[in-house]
């Protein structure tokens, strides 16, 4: 490509990259203003930082015991997925069982069928009939483990050479072993790139920890921090600062984990995992 | 080994084992609730305490005919047909196009990667609540518009809030359909790039004869994500426009299917609109691939 022409595409990318970080400059500098200024000069404002913005949000959802249902919540989607995602991830590439075609077939639906759609009759099981309200484990039971993770886990599987496998036959090593000890430490960068792809989702659900817990103090940072929107952000004197402050709270670690991680984050580890 | 274990477990059934709990998790999970949901849909069922006796009498299409009758339903359908209009189509040129200029550059690759992608992974109740900000009556965007702002303001405006929130889904998205498509453009091939830039070709052409044909198969995958992630379509409604306001303008099939079936309690119907909406999902999916994968 001409070096101009270059020049040309990486100006338009910027640009847009700009227009989509803006948002999250923009919530940043609104939790750290005590009254918004919607102003365009508002936007880049020079001093009159303050953190009351995360005191005021602080009192109202509990922002540590909130924070602490989120981590629950999401360590114990991570936990169930590398454990179990791993073992299964592992059947699936290398190991001849049966029932093995079906259990493939059925992972790719769960892929195309939304979990939305599935909503009633899971909490027609999970609230009404095992009375599993307000607790982690109805929480977490339906995301328990993650399908796309369990593919990640069988590209990677599927792509260790065949030979390693003969080689530890010929040594005597069980089938066990061969994945205890052979298999399992090659695929450390698989695990870093699920669990990535993982987090994300139970973080970041609001739909089912919203149906699930009604007492406040089970509730995940993303539904108290909805409920205060919907609910009582109307009667605070500066409403957006707080939400905004919140928002900042809920996002953060699942950016700042991308960011550190991101190279971990390119097609060519996840498009196996989605695109079969 | 033992030739019957063999022959009930496959060669080899350590397999079995290792796999159950995954199986198990997908049997309880999705394959009975999935039943389940269809089940509901055919009774008269309401919600009653645990373990208590109660007569569900099969009711046929009842549930059907209501919610297919019902304004509520409709109008929301109709809604997610405008989302869908407004989101697949910008979805997936913003994204292939995106793709293609972040894979020709050299400088600056990381911060841009990140920046494209970032919205990706945050949770929506986060975005929300800036976007609220932004698009409320006296927010930056009205304030930046000046005398052009829609009276009245976008979230409260029943003809700018579905598209808003469509806005706001492909901006949420995209970073994960560039990079779908990233890797699928890794898969195109050097050589026809040079031999369309020997025949003369325009970029532009070189884009929609080369690019475009190759990336097709991931085209296809962009189209059924974006399309499923329309049919999921809740946090959004609920908060972004406050319950699917003005006047139900922006209430999405599944936010209908939690004020009828959760508040309202009648999962029945709800579940009725949740196997309507698999079915038409499934639907889209399967003439998706066929129009774009017909050669």
């Amino acid at each position: 490509m001409k070096p101009q022409r270059r020049v040309w595409s990486t100006t338009a990318l910027v640009l847009g990259a700009l227009v989509f970080l803006f948002p999250f400059y923009y919530m940043v500098i609104g939790s750290l203003q005590r009254k918004p200024d919607t102003s365009l000069k508002g936007a880049f404002p020079t001093g009159g930082f303050t953190l009351h913005n995360y005191t005021q949000i602080n009192e109202r959802v509990h922002l540590l015991q909130s924070l602490l249902n989120s981590v629950i919540f999401t360590g114990g989607v991570l936990f169930g997925t590398i454990v179990f995602g791993v073992l299964a991830g592992y059947a699936l590439a290398r190991l001849h069982f049966r029932g093995r075609g079906s259990l493939f077939a059925v992972m790719l639906l769960v892929q195309i069928v939304p979990f939305q759609l599935l909503i009633i009759p899971i909490y027609v099981m999970i609230v009404r009939n095992y009375g599993l309200a307000d607790s982690y484990l109805g929480m977490i039971a339906p995301f328990a483990i993650n399908s796309t993770a369990v593919f990640v886990f069988r590209q990677f599987f599927l792509q260790l050479p065949e030979d390693l496998f003969a080689a530890a036959a010929l040594d005597g090593a069980g089938e066990f072993r061969t994945m205890w000890s052979i298999a399992l430490p090659l695929v450390r960068p698989a695990v870093l790139t699920a669990t990535l792809l993982t987090f994300i989702g139970p973080w970041n659900e609001f739909l089912w920890p919203f149906l699930v817990t009604k007492d406040q103090g089970r509730q995940p940072l993303a539904v108290t921090l909805a409920n205060y929107i919907s609910n009582i952000a109307g009667r605070a004197d500066n409403p957006y600062g707080a939400i905004l402050a919140g928002a900042v709270v809920l996002a953060v670690p699942a950016v700042a984990l991308f960011v550190v991680f991101q190279k971990r984050f390119t097609g060519s580890e996840l498009s196996s995992g989605v695109k079969g | 080994m033992k030739p019957v274990l063999t022959k009930v477990f496959g060669r080899q059934p350590l397999g079995t084992v290792f796999a159950a709990p995954y199986a198990l998790f997908l049997a309880l999970v999705f394959a009975y609730p999935l039943g389940l949901a269809v089940w509901i849909s055919f009774h008269d069922y309401f919600f009653a305490a645990p373990g208590a006796q109660v007569d569900r009498p099969f009711v046929g299409l009842d549930n059907y005919t209501n919610v297919l009758g019902d304004p509520d339903v409709q109008r929301a359908f109709f809604n997610v047909g405008v989302f869908l209009v407004i989101n697949v189509p910008l979805t997936v040129v913003l994204s292939l196009v995106l793709a293609t200029a972040l894979n020709s550059v050299t400088r600056g690759r990381t911060f841009l990667r990140v920046s494209y992608y970032v919205p990706y992974v945050t949770a929506s109740v986060a975005l929300v609540a800036v976007w609220l900000f932004l698009f409320s009556q006296g927010g930056l965007v009205n304030d930046l518009l000046g005398p052009l702002a829609p009276s009245p303001s976008w979230l409260v405006n029943s003809k700018a809030a579905m598209p808003l929130i469509a806005l706001f889904v492909t901006w949420k998205q995209m970073g994960f359909f560039i990079l779908l498509y990233l890797a699928a453009l890794q898969g195109v091939s050097k050589d026809l790039y040079e031999a369309a830039s020997i025949d003369g070709a325009s970029r532009f052409r070189s884009f929609m004869n080369v690019t475009v044909p190759g990336v097709r198969a991931a085209t296809t995958l962009v189209v059924i994500l974006a399309t499923i992630t329309g049919a999921n379509l809740f946090t959004e409604p609920y908060l972004l426009t406050n319950g699917g306001g003005p006047d139900g303008a922006s209430a999405s099939p599944v936010f209908v299917m939690y004020q009828k079936g959760i508040e309202q309690g009648n999962p029945d119907t709800a579940s009725a609109i949740g196997v309507i909406l698999v079915v038409l999902v499934l639907a889209i999916s399967l003439v998706n691939r066929r129009i774009l994968e017909r050669d």
